[in-house]
C-alpha cells in the first residue's frame, strides 16, 4: 500500500478519534429528587461519579461547615443523600474511572475541581480570563460553560 | 374521614383573611419570643432590616452579612457563592416565600450560623419575615 492509499485511512482514523474524544464527557445525570433539591439549592447537583466513596463521607460528615457556610441536613436526608453518594462513587464500580487517576488512597480529595483528571482537562482548555469571568464567579459553577451539565453533558467544550 | 377532610378543606377555604397574622410563622415566632422574653410587644419592620442589613461578621468569614448573597434589595435575586440564583427574599417578588415552615426553619439555622455564628431567636426570626413581608 502506497502512502496515498493510507491517507483516506489515517485521516478517517484520526477523525473518529476526535470523535470519540469529544464524546466522552458523559456522565450520569444525578436522579433522585431529594439529591437534586437538597445538594442543587446551593449549587448543581454534582455527579457522584467524580469523587470518591472517602470523599462523599467526609463532605458529608462536614455540612455543617461547607466550604464556609452551613449546609447542615436532617440526619435522616443526610444518610439517603450519602447513600446515593457511595452508590455512584467513582470507586463504586468494577471499573476504575479517569476520575480516580491519580487519585491516591492516601488523600480524601474535598473539591473535584482538585482531582487531575478535572484539573487537566480545564487547564488544557480554559484561559484564566475566562475563570475571571464575573458570570463565572466559580471553579464550581459549571453551568456557566457546560449548559447542559445537569444531564451528565460535557461534550460543549 | 373523608367528609370530614373535605369540611375543613371548605372551611379553609372560606376563612376569611387575616391581615394580622399574614404568615401562621409569624403567630408561632410571637408566642416564642414571648415565652423568651416577658416584655416582647411586637416585632417591627426596623429591626428586621437591621438584621438583614448589618455586617455583623461574627459567623463564618465568607458570609459577614445576609447580603453577602442575597443582595442589599430584598426584592433583587441573590447569588450563591458557587454561582445559582437566589429566589428575591421579599415576599411581593417570590410568592411562596415564608409559607413553608420547615423550609423557614431550615434555611434560618444555616444562615443564622453562617452569618451570626449562632442560631437566630424567635424575635430575629419574626422581625425579619415582617421587614420581608412589607418588601
Amino acid at each position: 500500500m502506497s502512502f496515498k492509499s493510507k491517507l483516506p485511512l489515517g485521516l478517517a482514523l484520526i477523525a473518529l478519534s476526535i470523535a470519540q474524544a469529544q464524546a466522552d464527557e458523559r456522565y450520569r445525570p444525578v436522579d433522585d429528587k431529594m439529591v437534586i433539591d437538597e445538594c442543587g439549592a446551593c449549587h448543581m447537583a454534582f455527579q457522584p461519579q467524580m469523587l470518591p466513596k472517602r470523599s462523599w463521607e467526609k463532605i458529608m460528615a462536614t455540612l455543617p461547615n461547607h466550604f464556609g457556610e452551613d449546609a447542615s441536613l436532617s440526619a435522616e436526608k443526610s444518610k439517603y443523600i450519602l447513600n446515593y453518594h457511595l452508590e455512584n462513587a467513582s470507586d463504586s464500580g468494577w471499573w476504575s474511572g479517569k476520575f480516580l487517576r491519580g487519585v491516591k488512597d492516601s488523600w480524601t480529595p474535598m473539591r473535584i475541581t482538585d482531582i487531575p483528571y478535572w484539573i487537566r482537562e480545564h487547564n488544557e482548555e480554559v484561559p484564566a480570563y475566562a475563570w475571571n469571568d464575573p458570570r463565572v464567579k466559580t471553579k464550581a459553577n459549571c453551568l456557566a460553560c457546560h449548559p447542559r451539565a445537569k444531564n451528565g453533558d460535557y461534550d460543549d467544550d | 374521614m373523608k367528609p370530614m377532610f373535605l369540611a375543613f378543606a371548605v372551611v379553609l377555604a372560606f376563612a376569611p383573611n387575616q391581615p394580622a397574622s399574614a404568615s401562621p410563622l409569624l403567630d408561632q415566632y410571637a408566642q416564642q419570643a414571648k415565652s423568651d422574653s416577658p416584655d416582647f410587644k411586637e416585632f417591627t419592620a426596623e429591626r428586621g432590616r437591621d438584621l438583614f442589613l448589618s455586617r455583623h461578621n461574627m459567623g463564618k468569614p465568607e458570609t459577614p452579612s445576609c447580603t453577602s448573597c442575597h443582595t442589599e434589595s430584598p426584592l433583587k435575586a441573590g447569588l450563591t457563592r458557587a454561582g445559582k440564583t437566589i429566589a428575591p427574599l421579599a415576599a411581593s417578588a417570590s410568592s411562596n416565600r415564608y409559607t413553608d415552615p420547615a423550609k423557614v426553619e431550615k434555611w434560618f439555622r444555616r444562615n443564622c450560623n453562617s452569618v451570626l455564628g449562632r442560631a437566630c431567636t424567635a424575635r430575629e426570626k419574626g422581625d425579619f419575615i415582617t421587614f420581608m413581608l412589607t418588601q
